[in-house]
This record gives C-alpha cells, structure tokens and sequence, in this order.
C-alpha cells in the first residue's frame, strides 16, 4: 500500500505539473464528441460516446512509460520497487485519474449535448467508471511492451484494440439498453468481472513487459 | 566465498553476431570495489545491468545476496520534480517513510543544498549528476552499482564520489564501477576486471 501511495502520489503530481500533456486526451474527448454532435443528425447511439472515449484511452495509455524510461526513473523503480505490483497499479490509477475520470466526469453533459435527454446517463458514466480502467490496464500492457522500439503510437492501439473490444461492446450495450430502458445489469456486471480480473492480472503482465522492455 | 555480495560466473553476452563478453566471472566481496574497464562499446554497462538484474545475460548466473543501488546512464531523476521529490519518492519506493531530514541530509553532502527545490530539467549536468549521488545516501544499499558516475563532474565532484565510495567501503559495502579511471583513495585497491572486444 505504501508503494502504491507513493507512485501515486508522484505520477498525479507530475500529471498536474505538466496540464497541457495531460489534458490532451480529454480535450481529444470534448472536441471529437462535440464536433460530431454538429456534424451528423442525431440518432448517433451512446455507443459514440463509447468509441470516442476508448479513442481517447489509446491516446493516453500509449505514452504512460515513455517519460519513465527516457529519464531512467523506470530503471529505478524496477530495480527498487519490491514487488514491483504496487507501484505498477498507482502508475495506472494515477494515469486513469487524469484520462479515464475525466471523460466519465464530462460524459453526462456531452451525452446531454448530443441527445438533448437525460435518460440513461447515470448508466453511461457508471459504465465508463468501471469499464474505462480496464482499458488503461490493458492498454498499459502494450505500452509496455513497445517502450524498447521507441514507437508506441500506432503500434500500441493495433496491439491492445483487440482487448478493447469486449469491454466496448459491455460498455455500449449496458449504455444502449438504459437509454431505451431495456435490462442493462448483465453488462454492467460483465465490465466488472472484466474490471476485477485485469486488476488482478494486468500489473503483473505490465511489470514483465517492462522487464523484457529493460534488456535494452 | 559466503561473504560474497554478488557472483558473477561464466556470463555471456553478445550484440548481434558479437560477443561482448564471454566467460566472465568474478564475485565483490564486502569493502571491495570491482572496476570495470574497457573501452567504448565493449559492453561495460550492458555487464552493469547483467548485474542489476535489468538485463538477463545470454547465458552464465548473477547471484545478488544483498540490496543493489543502480545509477545508470540515465538520470533516474524526473525533470519536472525537484531533487527532493525525486529522493522522496525514491525512499517511498523502498518502502520507508519519505523522510525529509535524511533527504535534505543527502543533498546537503552532495552539495545541491542550494537547488534542491529546482526542477530537476533547470540544473546543469553536474547538478543533475550529483542529484543521482544523492540516492546512494537516501535509499543506502550494500551494494553500488556505478555506471560511470563521474560523468560531467567537476574536480570536487570527482573528489565526493571517491570519498562516498571509500565510506561506503569502509562501512562493508561492496561497488562496482564502470569507470576509465581509478576511484579508490589512498592506500585502498581495487578489483579490475577488463572488458576487451571479442574475447573468445
């Protein structure tokens, strides 16, 4: 826990010393949703919003490390953190507090802006809360795995899109069904599973993709 | 052989068809220093990483029996904090309080008393440098591992960099140096181990 706390503390940190970095992928969000909203008729389903913030996701989570390892601090904390799955996990939970919550913060009023109703909304954020996460600890995988070639990027979201899928497919289904007041519990529960097993799973598959990533 | 801090046996290393090193082993005994020499490329800090456990040899073993404190070629400092934080986050890392005292301590000795509340990216190179020293006071190890550490340090920093490893070594920790020139203090010795291209 005190590892985890201390990447934390250190990561949200150096997101909010460098704002316009990290605000990037939220801006990418807003403009991407609003543009969209004057530029098609409506009838666009929330699996738009969905899209768009899994999008947003791949932009951020691409370069979680790329800092870390130019400066060598990842060196230190792969040498230093003992385990290395706390501190791992604060990275990501710091990385997803500034991208993730952000876009589940503002997707109410984008939904609101591109619908004109409210119905639904507090399923589309409580679906974006649970399923965004997955992403970025998904995404981190790759991102991992790619620091070595020193070309994330495009290479990242060919890697993890595949992964993405069943979370996005939950997410905009459980979203869907609460705007036309179908059941919506089943995929509100599988982005929770999905949830429960990449936080068990993901950080240590990060912690030997940054090992394999070290050897150079 | 049981008071050995680190074993190093047989390893093998190689960049594409190139051996670096082949063979080598040698162990760092308690108040020992390991020089490492060798010329540009021929795998001084690909060994040192062997050593650290950040790179796996091709083959051959590296028994670790103690805590390792790395300084790489890299800074290990994030620009954007200042060295306080940087060290701060260091000592929670290893799992102990971020004590300030200890810190402003550390930097003191290091003579960054003065910047230690700069960013990390405003200092100069031998600031940044004796920021890195910093660590190997804040998160203390029994064993240094040094990847040319005297690297854009002026005469004085040279000079700190030899009395932390004479203290260290007077303390029962062991380093081992990439280095092209000597870092032990008067009468001390050290271990030279030499890397030389192509070694079959």
């Amino acid at each position: 826990m005190k590892l985890f706390l201390a990447q934390f503390r250190r990561d949200l940190l150096l997101a909010v010393r460098s704002r316009s970095d990290a605000a990037n992928p939220v801006v990418f969000f807003i403009l991407t949703t609003s543009v969209l909203g004057l530029g098609t008729d409506s009838d666009l389903g929330p699996g738009v919003i969905w899209v768009l913030a899994l999008f947003a996701n791949v932009l951020a989570v691409e370069g979680v490390f790329e800092r870390d390892h130019e400066e060598g601090t990842l060196e230190q904390l792969m040498v230093h953190a003992r385990p290395l799955f706390p501190a791992v996990l604060g990275k990501l939970a710091a990385h997803w507090a500034v991208s993730g919550l952000p876009v589940a913060i503002l997707s109410p009023l984008v939904a609101f802006v591109l619908y004109g109703s409210t119905t639904g909304i507090p399923v589309l954020v409580a679906s974006l809360l649970v399923g965004t996460p997955t992403l970025t600890l998904l995404g981190a995988i790759g991102a991992a795995l790619t620091i070595a070639t020193g070309r994330g990027g495009l290479l990242v979201a060919i890697l993890v899109l595949p992964f993405y899928v069943p979370v996005l497919i939950f997410g905009a289904s459980a979203s869907a069904a609460a705007m036309t007041g179908e059941p919506f519990d089943f995929a509100l529960l599988a982005l929770g599973a999905l949830l429960t097993a990449s936080i068990t799973a993901a950080p240590f598959a990060v912690g030997k993709a940054l090992a394999i990533s070290q050897e150079h | 052989m049981n008071d050995s801090l680190l074993v190093a046996e047989n390893l093998r290393c190689t960049v594409g068809p190139r051996a670096l090193f082949a063979g080598l082993s040698f162990t760092v005994d308690a108040r020992e220093l390991v020089e490492v020499r060798g010329a540009n490329g021929s795998g001084k800090s690909t060994l040192l990483r062997c050593l650290v456990g950040l790179a796996e040899p091709e083959s051959g073993d590296v028994r670790r029996r103690v805590e390792v404190q790395y300084l790489g070629h890299r800074s290990g400092n994030s620009g954007r904090m200042t060295p306080v934080e940087n060290l701060q986050w260091l000592a929670g890392l290893r799992g102990g309080e971020p004590d300030r005292g200890s810190v402003d301590h550390a930097l003191v000795r290091v003579g960054l008393a003065d910047a230690r509340h700069e960013m990390c990216d405003s200092l100069s190179a031998g600031q940044q440098r004796r920021a890195t020293l910093a660590r190997l006071l804040v998160a203390p190890a029994a064993l240094w591992i040094l990847d040319e550490p005297l690297t854009s340090l002026d005469d004085a920093g040279v000079e700190l960099v030899v009395e932390l490893i004479a203290e260290h070594r007077a303390r029962g920790g062991g380093a081992v140096c990439a280095t092209h020139r000597t870092l032990t203090a008067g009468p001390a010795s050290a271990r030279v181990v030499a890397l030389s291209q192509g070694t079959p």
